[in-house]
């Protein structure tokens, strides 16, 4: 059949039965994938679906345990990256794999010098004129660690050009990104297909996926579910595809009325050990029963302000309440025991992992299992299991918190907190790197919280939960609220030029 | 980090010196040492890169090996003579002796104007040319210069292997310049104010020229201050470099900025 064969043809990349243990998980199982020229190829699922291992095989930083991957036709042996380079394909991955000390065009020419000596006027030259061939700009002399993240990642595109890259392996690239830097980015992606380049865009973004790609693979659990064309498919029957159900949004009620403040903060502002000022003259109040949530590109000063109301660390002025009670600078455990359900940014800094799932959960109020000054282990074991039950955590009292899946981890975490009935919950980055499942569950109970009269605060990087979950937004920007808007009001555009630091709340009256 | 520099020193030290006895030449001495220094370099790029075993146990596991290799030896050629053995070093080079200050400074041994000129070869090498380039990335991140196809391990021996030969001369050093004999306290902890001082340089060349020259000025001042017969205990001058090395560790340490890979050991997943 000649059609077949042209279809052939036009695949760059072809990978067949792929198949990829790590120990007992089948990371991918027996996967098929082909690239063709010029197209932009969605590699779409949940986190754990297996794409990134998939793209990780193509550029040889995990060999495949069966399987055979043909470039333009020629079965290769990828074994290392600089396999995969010298087969004309490169990797931005989520992490950006540059040394942050050394220049732009330092960087870019890494590991591809001709020769032994380093002219550092040729190489600017060089990376210049890449720089202008592909439309891409950036400053071939600034230092790495001095551009953001939109820049860095344009670094990582270059990079991989200037190594002749034709197949361009683009690992969750939005990320990181605000709405505008995505828009920046998709136009030179568009450009590049143009030049005859590909790219696999991995995601698990449904309407970026629509939004830029040609066809699109979608992997659920490691295994293929299925290759569609964009004109053939919609955003919710990928998102069928990707988690094997028609997935629901969580449901709240509308029109609460707003009780009073339950948790106030004024004017907190922070300077950290270099000096640099990381939140100035912050203030928010968090009502009974409604859920406020802190939106913002990572880095804006979100960390910092989880660590204060936590009680890590110190602000260098400006004042927290908490039910009345001044809670400003103070410990942990009086935080705590101030009525504050803290859901901390890294679960696993939240956590003892080599502690058991009972002795984590009693962890934060140790003291109310004492029995004549020692440790009643039958009194923990028994609240253990009635909160594993009621929060649906797959595993045993005994289990080491360490063996559990990151869902499992914050159910552990967010029963700790919400068994005490706090007044106040604070949940930060409460489902980052969650399956869809697992998100469901927990954004549900911190309704269920706001619902019994608490005050919740969320802080997230991820548009669509605080635009599911809040009542009002505040959008931080390099340590500034830009404004706090109502849920109503807010756009994704909106709130991704108050990111950006491009509006402020009384301007976005204009849009 | 390589804490084994103490050790390359003392056993760069002794086979420099050795090999100068048996063979009367000083120039076969400091090859022989280079090159003990090379192997030494190899072993702890064995246990460090390759096996990845955390990098003070292994560099003061090499430190301990060649201490004790370098007693062993020492017995073996030598015995245990009532007068150490003696050989001629290096005469000093006379440059512009007739200048008064001047010609006495410059009246050095030629090694030491090799290490000094070596320091802007070093230079040059790690800002100018693409191994160097590959060096600093395997010390900032070693995962980015695995994605940019660079050879981690490979690098990272070589580098260590490099440093080695360097560490076995400046033993030599020792005994072939300053001395011309053979003891086992010889070192004395320069090897960790090397050490020392590449930190205080922020791991820059010309930095540690400068820093050398800080240590040295102050070692051969309290050399002197002991010779002018002030009524002092004698150990408060010996002590007095490392003093400086401390302090001025304190002061440039606050703002110091370590590779960032410094201590880890890199593992492909």
């Amino acid at each position: 059949m000649p059609a077949a064969i042209e279809v052939n043809a036009m695949n760059v990349v072809k990978m067949k039965n792929i198949t990829k243990r790590f120990g007992s998980l089948v990371a991918n199982d027996n996967i098929d994938f082909d690239l063709r020229k010029g197209e932009i190829h969605a590699l779409l699922g949940e986190n754990g679906a297996g794409k990134t291992t998939l793209m990780r095989i193509l550029y040889g930083l995990y060999r495949a345990d069966e399987g055979e991957i043909c470039v333009n036709d020629n079965l290769v042996n990828i074994s290392s990256p600089k396999d995969a380079i010298r087969e004309g394909i490169g990797m931005v991955t989520q992490h950006f794999t540059l040394v942050p000390p050394l220049s732009v065009a330092e960087n870019i020419v890494l590991g591809a010098t001709d020769g032994f000596l380093l002219n550092p006027k040729k190489i600017r030259r060089l990376v210049t004129e890449a720089s202008e061939k592909y439309g891409i700009a950036i400053k071939p002399e600034a230092l790495v660690r001095n551009l953001s993240v939109g820049e860095r990642q344009r670094v990582e595109i270059l990079k991989a050009l200037y190594r002749k890259a034709k197949v361009l392996i683009m690992d969750e690239p939005t990320a990181v990104l605000v709405p505008q830097e995505v828009e920046t980015l998709f136009n030179s992606l568009n450009q590049l297909v143009s030049q005859e380049l590909s790219v696999v865009f991995i995601s698990h973004k449904l309407n970026e996926v629509m939004a830029i790609c040609g066809r699109i693979t979608v992997l659920r659990g490691g295994k293929l579910t299925g290759t569609v064309e964009h004109k053939d498919t919609s955003e919710k029957e990928l998102a069928k595809m990707m988690v094997g159900r028609e997935t629901f949004g969580v449901t709240r009620q509308q029109d609460k009325e707003p009780g009073e403040p339950i948790l106030t903060i004024a004017n907190l502002s922070f300077t950290d050990e270099q000096g640099l000022e990381r939140l100035k003259d912050v203030s928010l109040e968090v009502r009974c029963g409604e859920v406020l949530s802190v939106a913002g590109v990572s880095g804006n000063g979100q960390s910092e302000l989880v660590k204060i109301l936590t009680g890590l660390k110190k602000p260098t002025s400006g004042r927290v309440v908490l039910n009345g009670r001044d809670i400003t600078g103070s410990p942990p455990a009086v935080i705590t025991a101030a009525g504050m359900g803290r859901t901390p940014e890294d679960r696993h800094a939240g956590v003892i992992g080599d502690l058991s799932v009972a002795e984590n959960l009693a962890l934060e109020n140790l003291d109310e299992y004492k029995k004549r000054g020692m440790l009643d282990r039958k009194l923990v074991r028994e609240h253990a299991a009635k909160l594993i039950e009621e929060y649906q955590i797959k595993a045993t009292p005994e289990d080491h918190v360490r063996t559990l899946s990151g869902g499992n981890m914050q159910k552990v975490v967010m029963a700790r907190a919400l068994s005490r009935k706090p007044c106040c919950v604070l949940a930060a980055q409460p489902t980052r790197g969650l399956d869809v499942g697992a998100t469901e569950y927990v954004r549900s109970k911190l309704l269920e919280q706001s619902d019994r009269g608490a005050g919740v605060l969320v802080v997230s990087e991820d548009l669509n939960e605080v635009m599911e979950l809040s009542d009002r937004i505040a959008v931080m920007y390099e340590g500034r609220i830009m404004g706090i808007i109502p849920a109503l009001e807010a756009s994704e555009e909106k709130l991704g030029l108050m990111m950006a630091g491009v509006l402020e709340k009384d301007e976005t009256k204009i849009l | 980090m390589n804490l084994g520099i103490e050790g390359i020193m003392l056993l760069g030290a002794l086979v420099g010196f050795a090999t100068t006895y048996q063979t009367g030449s000083l120039w076969l001495g400091v090859l022989a040492a280079c090159l003990v220094g090379i192997l030494a370099g190899l072993l702890m790029a064995l246990m460090t890169v390759f096996i990845g075993v955390n990098q003070h146990v292994s560099g003061l596991g090499v430190t301990l090996f060649c201490t004790g290799l370098a007693y062993y030896a020492f017995r073996v050629i030598f015995g245990t003579p009532a007068n150490p053995p003696q050989i001629q070093p290096f005469a000093q080079v006379e440059v512009l002796s007739g200048v008064s200050i001047l010609g006495t400074i410059l009246r050095q041994y030629p090694l030491t104007y090799y290490a000094i000129l070596l320091v802007p070869i070093v230079w040059w090498v790690l800002y100018r040319t693409s191994f160097g380039l590959k060096i600093r990335a395997v010390g900032e991140n070693p995962e980015a210069a695995d994605a940019a196809g660079i050879n981690v391990y490979g690098v990272r021996t070589v580098a260590l292997m490099i440093s080695g030969g360097f560490m076995g001369i400046g033993g030599a050093f020792i005994t072939l310049s300053a001395l011309g004999f053979f003891t086992f306290d010889i070192i004395a902890g320069r090897g960790w104010v090397c050490i020392a001082l590449v930190i205080f340089a922020n791991w820059n060349p010309i930095r540690v020229l400068w820093g050398s020259f800080i240590f040295g000025g102050v070692s051969s001042l309290q050399l002197r201050l002991q010779l002018t017969g002030i009524n002092f205990p004698y150990e408060a001058f010996l002590v007095l470099p490392y003093i400086v090395t401390i302090i001025a560790l304190t002061i440039a340490n606050r703002n110091a900025a370590y590779p960032a890979a410094l201590l880890k050991p890199y593992k492909r997943e």
